[in-house]
């Protein structure tokens, strides 16, 4: 039963349809779904189901909206059953991404818990006569003070929550009355994770479930010319052969057998391929036509000073690379089809594929289950279309399909190369006078919604071509994204050079532009601070205005120790700091490396950081994403780019596309959340990968006393820039 | 190795210590001065050529620091500190003293060296490349690092003895006769890149046998393959296979780079073109077969090589390499066809054993093709049935009691 | 072909060249060893044969019959869980947690010879497993404080 027929059967019909709401805006993603019931539900029985959009994506997050709900209905943690991301049963929130969902779902769980407890005491008062300031909420029930008990299940009746959400709601804030909210409670999934249970749709077992593995084209744009299918065919265990114009997939039995005749078929497979990547992606790019827009500072005349400096970064391809290739299952059966997927997106994602398959959007049930790491746009939704191609060819079996290292490797849409070039003077006093920055980006999008942004669409007999790339707009941004500088910086001018046309498929990686810009704004940042002679957090520091980010860059500065560290040969001190998005959480960091010239190893020896996320509803949840986004950003700065040939991508697998290892890991690394009860919760989980760029690139400046603006510091450039 | 103390002993008594004592010191030089550009850059690609880091960088150690551990098998030597520091590395070293060291194997105080340090060879190195040398290390970042004390039992002064009878001071002499590039190709690997240091074999002395040059020999346990006529590769090399060898560490139809020889070519991947073209058109002039034999060699191993994916083989074999080795590298995750590896070929299962438990994997952060570790997988016998088979995929004779060596390098046999 | 899996005996109906992976995965249902690379160079599928810690995705069940294999599952339970899972639940040393089953895994195998081994021989010892998540200080941490759980420090 889906929640439009919860509703319906409830009684009376009662119209559903979120009317938008004139005037006041509800918070977070109330203001979309304005409905109490669509959050929320409580059972005659007393069980509360609470409804999330958003999906469990490793960051935490069933975990923080339970501890937001349960804190604010009063009830045990364990007394509430969270369903996340499900075409059938929750809240259309788009995608989990841009590290929204504390923002969009924390916020509207939050109201819709609060305004339900209200509810709640207001009907018992009402059948107790008693009135509401003399009742509390607690453990599932309404209590008065002479110790009478109603419990919230008898008090549900008649639709009592299919109420329209109000602007204002009576929390529960005092940080004494709480026991979940503020507290570092431990992550409900972690248990099945390290225990062997079913924690991902990998781990989906379904009666009769069949395995397939999809033979992806040698590069972009390949075309099958032949197949010899027979030999395939015939291997035992094998079920079937799927093929629709260039795209192919065998369906067997058991998953190895699957993999075998996958890899049978690709050597039987004659394609016709295109050579057309590019020799050097920083020259094509700067030639490449773009659509120039000034996000800052329209009538900024360039800068002029006592100094101008400036200054070119570069930033190549890199990988998401979850460490386990996208899978999927699908089921077609009787004209309706039934997909679990790891997907951000469950509602792009079923209409991209109700286009692909030429079916009603009702037809298509699009349930969330885990994936491995998801960092962005990744395979999943390809994947998943895989799965709904195969799936029809072998309707009412189940089909499970995973990617196989070399298909997520070589056709996951990439993190865009970027190229970003900052102009900046420097008056007498030794501050900025004036600032000029440009980037030059692909999208930061390509996510479904359409059909044409699914892998296995391009290849079909009548393909669907992929959609106009579109930027991103402000104040989000997508190649822009925190390309604004947030230091007061005068005659400020950002212009944004989108490039429409993408020699390789890319999309959302974590953090987006922000990664780039901010590692580019930030290395400038301490250029300037060094020929303006001034020490770098001394320098941030006289030009930022923003309390709360002067308060994390003190903070990480002190614990660092920066005013007391003795620099010793090979190695250097750097900072960095930003608000992601200019609207989310405040990042500083600090970090000491070392550096080999001879070999051009680098290493982080210590990392300090400090963080404002707002109200930390989880402390240590907030810890976790922090340490995880320096950490990956340490890989992706140090070791990532993806390599490719004229025709194909040649980063294959982990020998050609070297990532983080032990060895790399810092040796120790602290994270200080700045917690502050009240203030709007705030998205961390992109906030430390920009900053965690720029104090690499500052301490690697230090340490060797020359300057690297091209990613990544590999060993093998290191050795060459750092010796010429 | 008492029989070699033994030996030098009795060598020492019949040479006497005529014509073989120490040297003069040579008084300390200015500390570290300015050098040119040109000539620091290619010191640097000498001292890559030259492999320097290899014995003169502990692992996890500093640059040029010293304090590796080199098994000899008269006891352990430790590479020295190089870099300029003035206490502890060469920064008291004028160009005059380096020079002689490399040429005559003396230190600056006039004291014989252990020949652990290659200054056979070195000492064919001309004035100019020593000069850049030189410069490209009194340019390093000096650090403060004492030599660790040697573990020889055999004095200096027996060194010298030593140096009387297998030593011949001396710069390269170009042989007229060859071309400029096998010259020049002859004077790299003779002279700095000291190739014969592992692929020549030694006497019981330790010196190398001149008259069975690149014969193949032994290094850090390993077997390092001839060069000569008698090279075990089953596709004869040519000059273009090899040049692709040294710079990549691996070539088509020949394997991967392994061992002690993975860090050779991961070094001579830094080394310009011209340079290891020149290296590769003399080794391979030392493989002197007939071109009819050397195609013969290649037809023969191509041809196993063919017949093998047909081959009903072990049962390990089929699960635990088949699945890439059975594809050959044009496929994707494809490997090369077994026949065409080396360590086939050697005298010795040690090379191939060392290679499936410990894999073939890049220097950390650095690109590269990938062969997994096996380690733990396979029980003794496993292995031991598993290189038997292996080697028999390579036409030779089978090796001698593989089970033993199996046993040993799983006691803990480095 | 016989498998001994977690103390259990199984009589499987495998090719012996099917990866141990799959086995476990398909025939024996069980979740945490995990597909990462099929190539030995991740880690994910990591599990024990006979103490010693292997990649399950490239290990054949020819090699392994009659052997004693050990996955995550044969540690403990969510309900009861062993020393190791029980100090990555303290340390909430997870975010998407795919890579955790390797790792845990290859702590155990180092632990299990050596129960009082350093943090720096922990980090030596992971070496071949990859995480993307970020989580590395934290699975560090874990299996440390898994040692000292071993080794009956509570």
């Amino acid at each position: 039963m889906n929640r439009r027929e919860f509703i319906a059967t409830g009684g009376a019909l009662i119209v559903s349809f979120a009317l938008p709401v004139w005037g006041q805006k509800l918070p977070g993603a109330l203001d979309k779904e304005p409905l109490l019931d669509a959050w929320l539900r409580v059972g005659a029985d007393g069980r509360i189901t609470v409804f999330t959009g958003k999906a469990e994506l490793g960051q935490g997050i069933k975990t923080a909206i339970l501890q937001i709900a349960a804190e604010q209905l009063a009830v045990d943690m364990n007394a509430i059953e969270l369903v996340t991301a499900d075409t059938a049963l929750t809240p259309n929130e788009g995608y989990t991404a841009g590290s929204n969902s504390m923002k969009d779902s924390g916020t509207a769980v939050l109201h819709a818990a609060a305004q339900a407890r209200e509810i709640l005491i207001a009907e018992a008062a009402k059948r107790l006569g008693v009135p509401a300031g003399e009742l509390s909420a607690q453990a599932g029930e309404v209590r008065t003070r002479d110790g009478r008990r109603v419990a919230y299940g008898a008090l549900v009746q008649n639709e009592l929550l299919h109420v329209r959400a109000a602007p204002q709601s009576k929390l529960i804030a005092r940080i004494a009355d709480r026991k979940y909210m503020g507290k570092p409670v431990a992550r409900v999934d972690i248990p099945a994770k390290v225990t062997g249970g079913a924690a991902y749709v990998h781990d989906l077992r379904l009666p009769d479930m069949v395995h397939a593995r999809v033979v992806r084209p040698p590069s972009y744009g390949a075309k099958l010319k032949s197949v010899e299918m027979e030999p395939v065919a015939k291997m035992a265990g094998v079920l079937k052969i799927v093929r629709d114009g260039s795209f192919l997939a065998v369906v067997a039995a058991r998953e190895w057998i699957a993999v075998q005749a996958m890899r049978a078929l690709r050597t039987h497979a004659q394609w016709e391929e295109t050579r057309k990547l590019p020799r050097d992606v920083y020259a094509t790019l700067a030639q490449l036509p773009s659509q120039d827009s000034v996000i800052a500072g329209a009538d900024a005349q360039p800068p002029q000073g006592a100094r101008l400096l400036q200054a070119e970064y570069r930033r190549p391809y890199q990988l998401h690379g979850a460490i386990g290739p996208a899978c999927a299952v699908a089921r077609y059966e009787n004209g309706a089809l039934t997909i679990w997927t790891h997907s951000q997106g469950v509602y792009p994602l079923r209409g991209a594929i109700s286009e692909l398959m030429s079916m009603a959007p009702e037809r298509v049930h699009c349930i969330h289950l885990e994936g491995s790491g998801c960092y962005g746009h990744n395979a999943a939704d390809d994947v998943a279309a895989d799965a709904a191609l195969v799936a029809r060819a072998v309707p009412g079996t189940p089909v499970r399909v995973q990617w196989m290292r070399e298909d997520e490797h070589a056709w996951e849409p990439y993190g865009p190369a970027m190229i970003t070039k900052v102009r900046a003077a420097l008056d007498a006093s030794g501050n900025v006078a004036g600032w000029q920055y440009d980037v030059w980006s692909n999208t930061h999008s390509s996510r479904p919604g359409k059909a044409g942004e699914l892998a296995a669409a391009w290849s079909l007999e009548r393909p669907f071509p992929p959609s106009p790339p579109r930027p991103i707009p402000q104040p989000e941004g997508g190649g822009d994204r925190n390309a604004i500088p947030l230091y007061k910086f005068p005659a400020t001018r950002v212009t944004h050079h989108f490039i429409p046309e993408m020699p390789l498929r890319v999309s959302a990686l974590r953090a987006l532009g922000g990664y780039m810009n901010v590692f580019s704004i930030e290395s400038f940042v301490d250029e300037l601070a060094g020929a303006a002679k001034a020490d770098p957090v001394a320098f941030r520091l006289r030009q930022l205005d923003d309390p709360r980010a002067r308060d994390v860059i003190r903070f990480a500065a002190e614990r660092f120790g920066w005013d007391a560290y003795k620099k010793q040969n090979g190695r250097g001190r750097g900072f960095a700091f930003a608000r992601y998005k200019n609207l989310a959480a405040y990042c500083a960091l600090a970090m000491e490396v070392e550096v080999q010239r001879e070999t051009g190893e680098l290493r982080v020896l210590r990392v300090v950081a400090a963080v404002d996320s707002g109200e930390a509803v989880n402390p240590d949840g907030i810890r976790n994403q922090i340490e995880g986004g320096i950490l990956q950003s340490l890989s992706w700065t140090t070791f990532e780019a993806v390599m490719y040939n004229d025709a194909r991508i040649t980063s294959r697998d982990w020998g050609t596309y070297p990532i983080l290892r032990f060895s790399h890991v810092p040796l120790a690394m602290e994270v200080h959340v700045i917690d502050r009860p009240g203030e709007h919760f705030l998205g961390t989980g992109e906030a430390a990968q920009g900053p965690a760029a720029g104090a690499l690139a500052n301490a690697l400046a230090h340490a060797s006393g020359v300057r690297v603006r091209e990613l990544p510091f590999s060993p093998r450039r290191l050795r060459v820039t750092l010796n010429a | 190795m008492i029989s070699g103390v033994a030996l030098l002993t009795a060598l020492a008594i019949v040479t006497g210590f005529s014509g073989c004592a120490s040297r003069g010191a040579i008084a300390p030089g200015a500390q570290p001065q300015s050098f040119p550009r040109g000539q620091v850059a290619k010191g640097a690609e000498l001292a890559h050529l030259g492999n320097c880091l290899g014995c003169h960088t502990a692992v996890d150690g500093k640059p040029y620091a010293g304090g590796t551990p080199i098994k000899t098998p008269f006891g352990t030597i430790y590479g020295t500190n190089i870099t300029p520091d003035a206490d502890t590395g060469i920064g008291r070293w004028s160009l005059e003293a380096f020079t002689r060291a490399l040429r005559e194997g003396v230190d600056r105080d006039g004291r014989h060296l252990y020949p652990a340090f290659p200054y056979d060879h070195f000492t064919k190195v001309t004035d100019e490349d020593i000069a850049a040398l030189y410069a490209f290390l009194m340019t390093r970042e000096p650090v403060r690092q004492e030599n660790r004390t040697n573990r020889v039992p055999i004095p200096r002064a027996f060194v010298g003895v030593w140096k009387s009878r297998y030593f011949t001071p001396g710069v390269y002499q170009p042989d007229s006769s060859r071309s400029a590039e096998w010259n020049r190709g002859a004077y790299l690997v003779q002279g700095l890149g000291h190739c014969g240091a592992c692929h020549t074999p030694r006497n019981k002395l330790g010196a190398e046998e001149k008259d069975a040059a690149f014969a193949g020999g032994e290094v850090e346990r390993w077997h390092a393959p001839a060069l000569n006529a008698a090279s075990p590769s089953p596709v004869p090399w040519t000059v273009e296979a090899l040049q692709q060898y040294l710079r990549h560490g691996i070539a088509d139809l020949h394997a991967m780079s392994a061992g002690p020889m993975q860090e050779v070519t991961h070094d001579l991947s830094k080394v310009a073109d011209d340079a290891l073209r020149a290296m590769a058109t003399y080794i391979v002039s030392l493989d002197t077969r007939s071109d009819a034999e050397r195609r013969q060699h290649a037809a023969a191993a191509l041809e196993r090589a063919g017949k093998m994916r047909a081959m009903q083989g072990n049962t390990i074999y089929d699960g635990a390499c088949a699945d890439c080795h059975n594809r050959g590298r044009a496929e994707e995750g494809g490997a090369l066809e077994l026949p065409l590896g080396t360590a086939l070929t050697v005298p010795t299962p040690r090379n191939l054993a060392y290679i499936i438990r410990d894999g073939i994997v890049p220097p950390e952060g650095e690109r590269g093709s990938w062969m997994p570790a096996f380690a733990g997988m396979l029980t003794n016998e496993q292995l031991t049935d598993l290189l038997i088979y292996l080697r028999a995929l390579s036409g030779q004779s089978a090796w001698p009691d593989v089970a033993r060596e199996v046993r040993n390098i799983s006691r803990g046999d480095q | 072909m016989k498998l001994d899996v977690n103390g259990r005996a199984h009589e499987v109906d495998a090719d012996p060249a099917t990866p141990l992976l799959y086995v476990l995965r398909e025939d024996l249902k069980l979740n945490a060893a995990k597909f990462g690379c099929g190539l030995g160079q991740c880690g994910a599928c990591t599990v024990l044969a006979d103490g010693e810690a292997i990649f399950s995705c490239i290990t054949p069940l020819s090699v392994v019959q009659g052997r004693r294999i050990t996955t995550l599952e044969g540690l403990g339970t969510a309900e009861k869980p062993g020393p190791m899972q029980r100090a990555f639940i303290e340390l909430q040393a997870a975010q998407c947690g795919y890579c955790i089953p390797g790792m845990m895994m290859r702590a155990q195998a180092l632990l299990e010879h050596k129960p009082a081994a350093s943090e720096a021989e922990i980090r030596a010892a992971l070496q071949p497993n990859l995480c993307r998540c970020g989580t590395h200080m934290r699975i560090v941490r874990a299996a440390v404080r898994a040692g000292e759980l071993m080794r009956g420090k509570s």
